[in-house]
Formats: structure tokens, sequence, C-alpha cells
């Protein structure tokens, strides 16, 4: 695989969360960490596995690479990697279906580097004006890149009160408890759908895995192995499991199940894309839709 | 012997050498002060000089810019510095209504001594929007000065000059040029800005090139040799102010002219020198001229792509055998055979950046 990859390991309560939340129908746009998003919302797996491989059958038959995720069957819209720039777009999606008097909601999912962004506040601003049926979940995992929150925000900074001095409604919560996402998630869609104007969720959560790669890189030293441990055990996956059992909901035999089932679509997935071809090259060169006359 | 350090060293000890001469410089930008800092061009500066002198910043390119604008009207020299010139679009209001027209605005009251580096990705999957070349769009606003180093003497004496400079410097880096080599003086000195660099005299063409497509010339120019044509390789080294009658007489002498750019064709450099050429020296002009340039695509993501997007030192070999119609060759023929795949500047360069 020759492409960078922004993991979402770590991160994965949220993505699902949410898009529990959802329906179908309703519309996500993301960020350069897309992963979890997009599968959460339901986009082919195969597609996306081929598209992080420059294969013609990836999601964007090549082009875009691992930061450019989309599955319009699944309306998910698309991801991009500069940094906010989804988020202005992902506001006209919600002014569309406002416009339209449509019932979809849309979710868009930025980082805390992307809150930043000039982009964001201006986005909201006009929600907010329009009162536009839109979700801003922002995942605070406490890094842009290797810059702790420490050197870009003063430590009052509150994204949820950027939000209310809107007149935005918002909460906080717990990211890596993907029972309480889904719960506040449902909050915050329902008081979208209503037409109750749009919501500012803020999780906080962290990323286990370097910043841009598949490896840990702790080592570097921008932040401590401690800090990493706690989180580690507050690990979404593993936390939802011992609910499950001690609830016991669930027996051991169908977990196994599905750990199987998981593990299976995976390398179905991965097959896939190693058996798909690469693209031939002919539509790089199409920078545009049309072209009546002229070059 | 003299010494060789790498495009990247040569940037930081250029930095180094700033900041311990003028207390007034400093360097800001996301990552500069993390441990990779910025490919290693800013390591252990914010060490030696401390947290007001080498600063992070929000992820907020645009206020960030006019923030810096600000400090450099009253009398600061920043350098500001971003990990891939893409991210640049979201500053281009400070950047084109600010920086480049602040000093002619004001009739020459102020100048904006601001120095922004900015990094052009290639390779290794990172698509269309990290790896794009736009210099042409920069360096179209007059009031803006835009440079290309292309290697690491002038890398360090560009760097110096840009920031000893009172108006605003785009100071653009070719993501694979950080780990090439060579001499570098030792002591703190400027390469003016403005000024081409013959880098190998030729007598048959001229083979103007911007950035890492002078290497690109380079080879090239050796594998033409070897079949009996004697290239000139001009290092344009500054896009604006451009060398002008420096690229022209190179074109009068050798009366044929390619212009090679690591950026797209249309309305881009290579055609301004074209233009020129016509402009200044078409009595000079013994064939038409040639430009090698990146196809008006946008780099897809797939490795594949890489293989088609990017003119290597093959095509500009083809290119100018066709000028003296001579045959086209393959890379082995011309015994310019890359030992990476072009998605990889180097085999030990394995992403992701
Ligand atoms: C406009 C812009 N500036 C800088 C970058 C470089 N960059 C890539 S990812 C990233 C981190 C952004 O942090 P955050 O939004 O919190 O997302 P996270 O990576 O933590 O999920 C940065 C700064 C970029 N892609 N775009």
């Amino acid at each position: 695989m020759r492409c960078p990859v922004h993991l979402s390991i770590g991160q994965e309560a949220i993505a699902v969360g949410v898009s529990a939340a959802l329906e179908r129908r309703d519309f996500v746009l993301s960020t350069h960490r897309a992963h979890a998003h997009y599968l959460a919302k339901g986009g082919d797996m195969r597609r996306f596995i081929a598209e992080l491989y420059g294969r013609a059958t990836g999601c964007c038959g090549g082009h875009g690479g691992s930061m450019h995720l989309i599955d319009l069957s699944a309306n998910m819209l698309g991801s991009t990697p500069i940094v906010g720039n989804i988020v202005p777009v992902a506001t006209g999606v919600a002014f569309a279906t406002w416009l339209d008097g449509r019932d979809e909601i849309t979710v868009v999912y930025l980082g805390d580097g992307a809150t930043e962004e000039g982009a964001f506040v201006e986005s909201i601003n006009f929600a907010a004006l329009k009162a536009l049926p839109i979700v801003y979940v922002v995942e605070n995992n406490f890094f842009s890149v290797y810059s702790p929150l420490s050197v870009r925000q003063p430590p009052a900074r509150d994204v949820v009160g950027i939000a209310a001095s809107h007149g935005i409604a918002g909460a906080r919560g717990d990211g890596n408890d993907v029972e309480e996402v889904y719960r506040l998630a449902t909050i915050a869609a329902t008081h979208a759908r209503s037409g109750a104007g749009p919501y500012v969720l803020e999780f906080e959560t962290y990323r286990w895995r370097e910043h841009c790669g598949p490896a840990y890189d702790n080592e570097l030293g921008y932040r401590s192995i401690a800090e990493f441990e706690s989180w580690r055990a507050r690990d979404p996956i593993a936390a939802m499991e011992r609910r499950l059992s001690q609830t016991s909901t669930i027996e051991p035999k169908s977990r196994e199940d599905m750990a199987r089932e998981c593990a299976a679509e995976v390398d179905d997935a991965f097959a896939f894309a190693l058996a798909s071809p690469f693209p031939t090259g002919q539509s790089f060169g199409d920078a545009y839709s049309s072209v009546t006359a002229g070059r | 012997m003299s010494r060789e350090i790498s495009y990247g060293a040569a940037i930081r000890e250029a930095t180094d050498q700033l900041m311990s001469e003028s207390d007034r410089v400093y360097v800001i930008g996301l990552g500069t002060t993390d441990p990779k800092s910025i490919f290693g061009t800013t390591a252990g500066l914010h060490v030696k000089y401390g947290p007001k002198r080498v600063l992070d910043m929000p992820t907020s390119e645009n206020a960030m810019t006019g923030i810096c604008i600000g400090t450099a009207l009253m009398g600061m020299r920043p350098i500001m510095v971003h990990q891939r010139i893409d991210f640049l679009l979201l500053a281009l209001d400070q950047i084109v209504n600010n920086a480049a027209k602040w000093y002619s605005m004001f009739n020459g009251q102020q100048s904006v001594p601001l120095v922004i580096r900015a990094i052009v990705g290639r390779g290794w999957g990172q698509g269309p929007q990290h790896s794009q070349n736009l210099q042409a769009m920069f360096a179209h606003v007059p009031g803006l000065k835009v440079v290309t180093p292309a290697i690491p003497a002038d890398a360090k004496g560009m760097l110096i000059a840009a920031a000893h400079d009172n108006d605003p410097v785009l100071f653009i880096e070719h993501r694979w040029l950080h780990n090439t080599f060579g001499p570098v003086p030792e002591e703190m000195y400027e390469t003016p800005l403005g000024m081409a660099n013959v880098v190998r005299e030729g007598y048959d063409v001229s083979i103007v090139a911007t950035s890492f497509m002078v290497i690109e010339a380079l080879r090239a120019a050796e594998a033409l040799a070897r079949h009996g044509i004697e290239a000139e390789v001009v290092d344009v080294r500054s896009i604006r102010p451009l060398d002008v009658d420096g690229i022209i007489a190179s074109v009068r002498k050798t009366g044929r002219l390619v212009a090679c750019d690591a950026a797209w064709k249309t309305l881009g450099f290579a055609g301004e020198i074209i233009a020129l050429a016509a402009e200044l020296a078409l009595e000079n002009l013994r064939a038409r001229p040639v430009r090698v340039t990146l196809p008006d695509w946008h780099t897809a993501a797939s490795p594949v792509a890489a293989e088609m997007y990017y003119p290597t030192a093959v095509t500009i070999a083809n290119e100018v055998a066709a000028l003296f119609g001579k045959p086209q060759r393959s890379a082995q023929e011309w015994k310019l055979v890359r030992k990476a795949p072009a998605d990889q500047p180097d085999l030990s360069f394995i992403g992701p950046f």
C-alpha cells in the first residue's frame, strides 16, 4: 500500500455511535481521518480498501486515496484532508436540504484542529442564521498532528461555548463510550431534524497510532506513555465488549461468530483490493466534467 | 573539500544563522517545535532560541498569516512555515490582498518583510490536495517574490536573502529536494534573489528549469551528452523577480529552448519563459520552443498515476532529441533508469509523506 493513512483506531466509538443515531438517507462528510466515519455510515468496505491500494475499483477509482472517501449509495458525500475545508461544504449540503424542505440531516466530522480554522466559525454562524439541519461532530483527540492543544488554544476555550455564543445547542461527551455517543447524537439528530437548527457535539477521544501511518509513534516523545496507556485502558471496543458480557445480552459463542464474520469481511476486502486492476489512467486527465469547445 | 549537507539541513542552518544574527527573526508554523520539526528543518531551534522565537501555532492559516504581517509591520522578521503549499490557499486573502500590496498601496511607507516557506509534495499516494505546485498563482501577483531553489547551497543562501529582503517572499521547497546533498559553505551568505544560475554549460540547447526539474534536467543533459548533444541547464532559482537577461542570454547562445517546470502547463511558468524568448530572442531561435511540465490534471493518488504524471529526465531528453531529429529512446537506452518508482524520491523513503 503506497498511500498515507490517518487511522481511526481508538476513535471508533464516535463514528459508530453517531451513525447509529442517523438514518441511511442522512448525509455525512468528513476529514482526512475518515475511515471509521465511512464504514460506520455504511460505506462499502471493498471499495474503501481498494482505494487505499490505488485500484480502479476503489471508491474514487484510485484518484483520491485514503483521505478522499465517498460512497454515494450510503450518502457518505466525501472527505477532504485540507483541515476545516469540508465544514462549509457540509453546511452547504444542509443548506440545500433546508432550501428544498427535505428532512435529511447532515453530519460533518471535524477534529479539534479544524475548529481553529476561520471556516468553522464562519460556517456555524451561517448554520445558526438559517437554523440549518446539521450536526457538527468535533472529535477532540487533543492533537493537530503532533501539536498539542496547549500550543494552539487557551485552556478556557470551549467549542460548545463558541457554539452557544451563536445560539447553537451543543453538548460534550465521552467519545470512547459508544452508548453515550449514541445518546447524545440521538438528541442532536432529533434537534436538527425537528427544524430547531444546528447542533455541536464535542467528544474527547484519543488517536492510538501515529498521526499518519500504521505504526505507534509514542517514542517520538510528543505525548507521554502514561497518557497513551490511560487512554488505551479506555479502549472503546473493549469497554463495549465488557459491558455486553456483564449484562450478558450476548452469548460468548455469538461474540466469537461476530468477530469471525468481521475478520472475514476485512480479509475479503483486502483480497478484493489486491485482485483488482490498477486504473488505466484514462480518467486521470479528466479535470472537467464537460468542455464544449477549446481545450 | 567543501562540506556537503542536505537541502533540509541547509535550510535549518540558514534559519539558525538568521536567528542568531537578529532577534527580530522568529519562526512560526504548525509543527515547527514538534519532534519531526518540518522534516528536520527547524530541529532544535526552539530549544536554542526559546518559545518566543520558534512557535507552533493554531491550525488557522489565514489569520496567522495576517498576524505575521502585523508583526512584520512592527519591525519583526517572521519566517512562516507550512508543511504543504496547498495549505496556503487558506491564506490567499492575507497574502494577495495585504502582504503583496501593503508597500505600494500605502505609497511605500511600510513594507512587509515576511518569508513564507511552503513545501510542494509528491508521490506516495498523497493525492490531489497535498501535491500541488501553486507557484504560478502566487508569482502572478505583483508584490510577491517567489523563489524555488533546487540545490542545498541555494536553499541556504536564498533563505538568508529572503529573510533579509524587505518584501514578502514565498520560498518554495520541493519535498523531494530535502534529502538531496551538496556543498554548502558554513558561513552566512546571501544568494541574491532574481538571479538564474547556469548549472551546466552547453551550446546546443538551453534547458531552463525550476526546482526539482533542475535535477531531472541535469540527468537529461548527461544522457544527451552521451549522444553528442551538449545542453546548457539554467536553474531559474527565482521565478519572481526573474533573471530575464540571464535566461535570454542562454537562449541566444544555444538557439534552442526547452522550458521545464515542476508545475502545470497552461498559463504557467514554462509558457512565460517561451513568451520572453519569443519577445526578446526570436531571431536567435533555431527550433520551436518546448514546454516540459506536469499535465493539466490533478495528481491522482494511485501509484500508477505518478508514472503517468511526472515528466522525468527521459521526457526532457526525448524532447531535446526531437528538436535535433534524433530518435526517441527508452529510459534503458538513455541509461536513465531510476532505481525508485515515480512515487518515491529514493528507496529509503517509505511514506507517509
Ligand atoms: C489547512 C491545513 N493545514 C494544515 C494541514 C496539515 N494537517 C493535516 S492533518 C492535521 C491535523 C488536524 O488536526 P485535527 O483537525 O484535530 O484532526 P486529527 O488529525 O487530530 O484527527 C493537519 C494540521 C492540512 N491538511 N490542512
